[in-house]
């Protein structure tokens, strides 16, 4: 698989990634740009403006009839955060030339679809059209108020505002409901201008077409773009370390309550730290997984995830309320059998094994080939799935214990029932 | 070994029956690096009352659930820690009329395979070992009993069935697993779980002839006798028009279901399911004239969305997402089918529903997981899945509308909402 990034114009680039195998091409257009406060929510508002209609296609009606003209390509618009970067636009999925049963190019009126969904967004009196903004910005205080809905998702994410509170990767990937709440019409027409003319635009391809064919009907789509004194991404800082442990409890209407527990690593050994992870709680053969859940029953999941940018690790559960000491301690537990190396051979070949897996694997995901190089333009990194993979497999035990050993406590966020708290 | 060749998609299927009666389905994919293994039993949710050996056996409910959680025991240990030492990513999964054991793996695909189909036909469960996941499986209902969406569904099919086993939540609730024993999960197993009434389906670069070589070593010789199940005698009409219940939640959510006719197994039970989707597009899909609307009025939002679905005596549509005035979305949509089967449906509108629906079908295809649950459903229903471009093919217009006329009624129609708890 020879992926290749080249520059198409100033700071516009092309990730592309020849494959014959997928019923589908995969076309991807993302403005990449810091997450701040004072923009995130205009931002996430962005595309779900831009996606209701252009100048030819100017509503939601004549937009979808073209695209189920196309044989149901999709246009879905994107809100991510990628290290403390925000990352807004588009990802296009269209059935390959191959199967198109009347033998249509579906490339280019699709890449043509998109840049047009960019650059010339329907308009009344040089504005967005009111109602688009309006009932737009409506949905996008629905979706950040819906985030307690999932509890799961809100009690992750109300971890990492509380341990983050002074940094930008705190910020939720929609900004928040009081932001949303003050956007206004006039001033988004200026930051959708701000936007696309000055943050680095990553496009990524992945399909059967030739590169060329893909470059020049890229070009084409988005040729009045504009471009003006290009930001650069944000580097993530890596997340200052507590003295102190702050705690959080919160109480809602909920039968299970949810132990988040948030760490912070003084070690820039990042391939050691993926690896101490897997084996802490990254997988269904990790220490939380086989103790907290399978061992004493605590919980039907209980899990970790490595913040590479941010050099962080979190943990998530699910559990009873009168549980939450005996998580805790057990959490904690098996941090430290994982620093001291109390470890089988087994555990370590098995976490090895689900890394590598999941990077060999990745290549048959065209979805997960755009995330995943999306996150590396974003954060400024070049290594491919076969980079990390051969990190990987150097890293030794020493080196996992040593890095892990600089992992500590730093937030412990609690959601238990309202009846618990009375 | 038979090979079928499907040009409209691109695929192949090699299939074999093993003298045991096992299914076996192998689809090549050249060019993966990931190969994919699917090992499934016609058991789920719903086979609560079945018949073994001349005896009619009332189970609990979630008890199909419960199995295939202690199926990953084994005398060794678990074989979730013997496939993950293998980098192989297993799991499975229980649905209303099946369950499904499944991994993938980039590396010692064959070795993984065979320890896939030895725990699955092999149980070793202890008291202890069935008393301990209680407290697992109590806190995975406590998870979905928290999720509004699991809520709003159940509550939905609870309206929808009188007396259908659909109506049973498939992971029971914290009471009735805790009359689950390691006998009465034996005896499941024994039904069950015998290569007769199972298919494994293989996904990936792999030699058809060595799965089919493994299986044939590894599995048991005997197949088993057809288990009679009782899934009740379910009326026509709905057990209640509605059902509303208060949740920790941000925004009023609702579904709304149709009780369709229920289709006989075979290849009418794959023309009923993409005409139901059909009829779901045109009625409701992202560029109905009705989605549109409702978009437009702010009534709806992108969480709005509807299917067709289809379980053993069961068929129901339904639709919904979060919405701040569910009856006037319902009203709506009544008045979209009164339309339609008055007018009829515009032929450009038709085509391009169509197409898109094929696409959508197409990119399906993309994923192990899809081909190897559609190649399953097909197998446990008598359809061969990879034959839909030609049912495509074979509906009009005119079938859609009867669809909407026989079944969209406005006495078949239930509606289940979640609305914010005051505080």
């Amino acid at each position: 698989m020879e992926v290749t990034r080249t520059k198409l114009a100033d700071g516009v680039y092309l990730t592309y990634l020849p494959a014959r195998k997928f019923k589908t091409s995969l076309l991807s257009a993302q403005f990449v740009t810091p997450i701040r406060q004072e923009t995130a929510a205009a931002y996430a508002l962005l595309p779900a403006v831009l996606r209701r209609g252009t100048v030819t296609y100017p509503d939601m009606g004549s937009l979808s009839a073209r695209l189920d003209k196309l044989y149901g390509a999709r246009i879905d618009y994107t809100v991510r955060k990628k290290g403390e970067n925000q990352c807004v636009g588009f990802v296009a999925s269209l059935i390959d030339d191959s199967f198109a049963p009347g033998g249509e190019k579906l490339l280019e009126p699709v890449a043509d679809l998109l840049g047009e969904l960019v650059c010339d967004p329907a308009t009344e009196r040089g504005r967005f059209v009111p109602a688009y903004f309006e009932s737009e910005k409506t949905n996008l205080i629905d979706a950040i108020r819906s985030l307690i809905n999932d509890k799961r998702d809100y009690a992750d994410s109300r971890l990492l505002r509380e341990m983050c509170a002074d940094e930008p990767y705190g910020i939720p990937r929609l900004g928040d409901e009081k932001s949303a709440e003050k956007l206004q019409l006039q001033k988004l027409h200026v930051q959708y201008g701000q936007l696309i003319a000055t943050s680095q635009l990553e496009l990524f391809y992945s399909g059967s077409a030739g590169r060329e064919r893909v470059e020049r009907a890229l070009l084409s789509a988005f040729s009045t773009l504009p471009r003006d004194n290009i930001r650069d991404v944000a580097a993530a800082r890596t997340h200052p370390a507590r003295e102190a442990v702050h705690t959080v409890t919160e109480a809602l209407d909920v039968t299970q309550g949810k132990l988040g527990m948030g760490f912070s690593c003084g070690s820039s050994d990042t391939a050691a730290l993926l690896m101490g992870n897997t084996l802490f709680g990254g997988s269904s053969n990790s220490k939380l997984f086989l103790n907290v859940r399978e061992k004493l029953s605590l919980c039907y999941y209980a899990s970790s995830l490595y913040h590479r940018q941010k050099g962080m690790i979190t943990v998530s559960s699910g559990i009873e309320f009168e549980n939450y000491q005996k998580a805790y301690d057990e959490i904690l537990a098996q941090l430290t059998a994982v620093q001291n190396g109390d470890l089988e051979d087994w555990e370590l070949e098995g976490a090895r094994s689900t890394l590598l897996n999941a990077y060999a694997s990745m290549g048959d995901s065209q979805g997960k080939l755009e995330n995943f190089y999306l996150g590396q333009a974003a954060t400024g990194q070049s290594e491919t799935p076969e980079d990390l993979a051969a990190q990987v497999r150097g890293v030794t035990p020493q080196r996992i214990f040593e890095a892990m050993k600089t992992v500590r406590l730093d937030t412990v966020y609690f959601l238990r029932g309202k009846e618990a708290a009375e | 070994m038979k090979q079928s060749f499907y040009e409209r998609i691109g695929e192949s299927v090699y299939r074999e029956v093993l003298p045991n009666g096992l299914q076996i389905c192998v689809v090549p994919k050249p060019g993966y690096a990931k190969s994919y293994a699917f090992f499934a039993t016609r058991y789920g949710g719903m086979d609560t009352r079945f018949c073994l050996n001349g005896r009619w056996l009332d189970t609990p409910a979630g008890i199909a659930h419960y199995l295939e959680h202690k199926m990953f025991d084994t005398k060794e240990g678990n074989a979730l820690q013997e496939l993950a030492k293998n980098g192989a990513e297993p799991n499975a999964f229980t649905s209303n009329a099946m369950t499904g054991y499944y991994f993938d793996s980039t590396e010692h695909f064959e070795e993984n395979l065979k320890i896939l189909l030895s725990f699955v036909s092999i149980p070793y469960f202890t008291g202890e070992s069935v008393a301990k996941e209680q407290g697992i499986i109590g806190q995975e209902i406590r998870m979905i009993e928290d999720n509004p969406d699991w809520q709003i569904y159940t509550r939905m099919m609870k309206a929808l069935y009188q007396t259908s086993t659909a109506r049973t939540s498939i992971a029971g609730t914290v009471e009735s697993i805790s009359h689950i024993t390691a006998e009465t999960l034996y005896d499941c197993h024994k039904a069950f779980y015998t290569p007769s009434n199972m298919i494994l389906t293989v996904v990936g670069n792999v030699d058809p002839v060595h799965v089919v070589d493994l299986a044939r070593r590894v599995l048991p010789r005997e197949g088993g006798p057809v288990i009679p199940r009782d899934y009740g005698t379910e009326p026509e009409a709905v057990a209640e028009k509605e059902t509303s219940l208060a949740m920790e939640v941000s925004c009023p959510q609702f579904l709304t279901g149709f009780k369709c006719r229920p289709v006989k197994d075979g290849e009418g039970y794959l023309r009923a399911a993409v005409l139901g989707d059909m009829a779901c597009d045109i009625l409701l899909g992202d560029s109905s004239p009705l989605y549109l609307r409702l978009y437009d009025q702010g009534l709806i939002n992108t969480s709005f969305g509807g299917a067709f679905e289809m379980m053993p005596g069961v068929a129901y549509l339904y639709a919904g997402g979060d919405s701040k005035d569910a009856h006037r979305v319902t009203a709506e949509i009544q008045k979209e089918i009164r339309r339609l089967t008055a007018e009829g449906i515009g032929e450009d509108f038709y085509q391009r529903v169509r197409r898109a629906a094929f696409g959508s079908n197409l990119r399906g295809l993309n994923s192990f997981e899809n081909i190897a649950v559609s190649l399953t459903e097909g197998y446990f229903h008598g359809y061969d899945p990879f034959r839909f471009p030609q049912v495509f093919d074979s509906i009009s217009k005119e079938d859609v509308l009867g669809f909407l006329r026989d079944n969209l009624t406005e006495d078949r129609m239930v509606l289940s909402e979640i609305v914010p708890r005051e505080t």
